[in-house]
C-alpha cells in the first residue's frame, strides 16, 4: 500500500516535471521564433532603402527614385541567408534575385517604368518580410486603380500614393498591419 | 577640293579596316530544353511571331541578314543583342522560378503594350517584326494567361 502511494506520488512528480518541460521548451521555441522574426541588420537596410525609394516616388521624384534604386540593389545583394532555415533560404535567394533586378531597373527608367518596377518589388519585399520579420509595425496599402491594383508597404499608417504620387496622392487603403 | 579627297580616302579605308576587326556572333547549335517554346505550349501563330520580332535579340540564336555583317552596323547590333539577352532570353526561360517567369512576363506585356518592344530601329528593317494591334492583344492575351497559370 505503501509502496503503492509511493509509485502514484513519483509518477505524479515526473508527468509535473515532465509537462514542466514541455511547456519550457515552448516557450523558449517561441522566444526563438520571435527573435527570428524581428528582422535583421540586412534586412532592415534593404526596407530603409525601400522606404525612401516609396517616398521618392510618393513625391514625384524620378531622380531621386532612381539613386535609391542604385542603393537598394546594393543592400539586397549584400543580404545575408545564411541564419535562415534552408528552405527559406531558397526562397529569399530567388526574392532578392527578383527584386535586385527591379531595383536595377528603377535605377535606369523614367519614372512611368520606375512605378512599374516597384509594383513588382513591393510584392517581393513583402514576401521577404513575411520570412525574416521587421522590427516596426508595418502596413500593406493597396490602391486598387493603378495597373488593375496595386500595393506597397510603409511604415506609416496613413496612405500615400506611389504609384499615383500628387495627381492621387490619397487614393488606397490600408489593406493589412504587419507585426 | 583635295582635303576632301583625302577625307574621303581616309573614310574608305577605316570603313574597309573596321571590316576586319572580329565580332562575336550570337550563334549556337541547337535549342536547349528550356527554351521558352518548348516548356510552353505555344500556338502556332503566336510562336511564330516570337521567333521573328523576339528571338534575334532575346536567344542564343540570330538570324543574321547580309547587312548586319557589315560594320559598324554589326557593333550596333551585338550591343543590343547582349543587352536583349541580359534582359530576357528565351531559351533559357525555364531555368527561371515561377517568380522570375512572372516578373518577366509581367515586363513582357509591358514592353509589347507600350510599343518598346520590339524597338523601332529594330523594325525599320524588319517590317515583318513590327506587331499589328491585332497581334498585341494576341500575345499579350497569352502571356497573361500564361502568368496566370504559374
Amino acid at each position: 500500500m505503501k509502496n503503492l502511494k509511493k509509485n502514484i506520488a513519483l509518477m505524479l512528480l515526473l508527468a509535473v516535471s515532465f509537462s514542466n518541460a514541455q511547456e519550457k521548451e515552448k516557450m523558449n521555441h517561441n522566444h526563438d521564433k520571435m527573435m527570428t522574426m524581428k528582422g535583421d541588420t540586412k534586412s532592415e537596410a534593404i526596407l530603409s532603402d525601400y522606404f525612401n525609394l516609396k517616398n521618392a516616388l510618393v513625391t514625384d521624384d524620378s531622380k531621386k527614385a532612381a539613386e535609391l534604386g542604385a542603393k537598394l540593389a546594393t543592400s539586397l545583394k549584400a543580404f545575408d541567408k545564411s541564419k535562415y532555415k534552408v528552405e527559406e533560404q531558397k526562397e529569399l535567394a530567388d526574392i532578392i534575385e527578383d527584386a535586385t533586378e527591379h531595383a536595377e531597373h528603377i535605377a535606369k527608367s523614367d519614372i512611368g517604368h520606375q512605378r512599374e518596377h516597384f509594383k513588382t518589388l513591393s510584392k517581393d519585399i513583402s514576401d521577404m518580410v513575411a520570412i525574416t520579420g521587421a522590427k516596426s509595425t508595418l502596413y500593406e496599402q493597396f490602391c486598387p486603380m493603378y495597373d488593375g491594383g496595386g500595393s506597397w508597404l510603409s511604415t506609416n499608417k496613413e496612405v500615400k500614393n506611389p504609384y499615383y504620387g500628387n495627381k492621387m496622392l490619397t487614393c488606397g487603403k490600408v489593406k493589412r498591419t504587419i507585426n | 577640293m583635295k582635303a576632301v579627297k583625302i577625307i574621303a580616302i581616309v573614310l574608305l579605308v577605316a570603313f574597309v579596316g573596321i571590316q576586319f576587326m572580329p565580332v562575336e556572333r550570337n550563334q549556337s547549335d541547337g535549342v536547349p530544353k528550356t527554351d521558352f517554346m518548348l516548356v510552353n505550349d505555344v500556338p502556332s501563330d503566336i510562336k511564330n511571331k516570337l521567333q521573328v520580332s523576339c528571338y534575334d535579340c532575346h536567344s542564343n540564336n540570330t538570324q543574321y541578314p547580309w547587312y548586319n555583317k557589315v560594320q559598324p552596323v554589326a557593333w550596333f547590333l551585338e550591343g543590343h543583342i547582349k543587352e536583349g539577352k541580359a534582359e530576357l532570353n528565351f531559351n533559357e526561360w525555364d531555368s527561371l522560378s515561377s517568380r522570375r517567369k512572372a516578373s518577366k512576363l509581367r515586363s513582357i506585356i509591358k514592353q509589347i503594350e507600350s510599343g518598346e518592344m520590339p524597338m523601332d530601329s529594330y523594325t525599320l528593317i524588319h517590317k515583318e517584326a513590327a506587331f499589328s494591334e491585332e497581334e498585341i492583344q494576341q500575345v499579350i492575351k497569352y502571356m497573361e494567361n500564361l502568368k496566370d497559370s504559374l
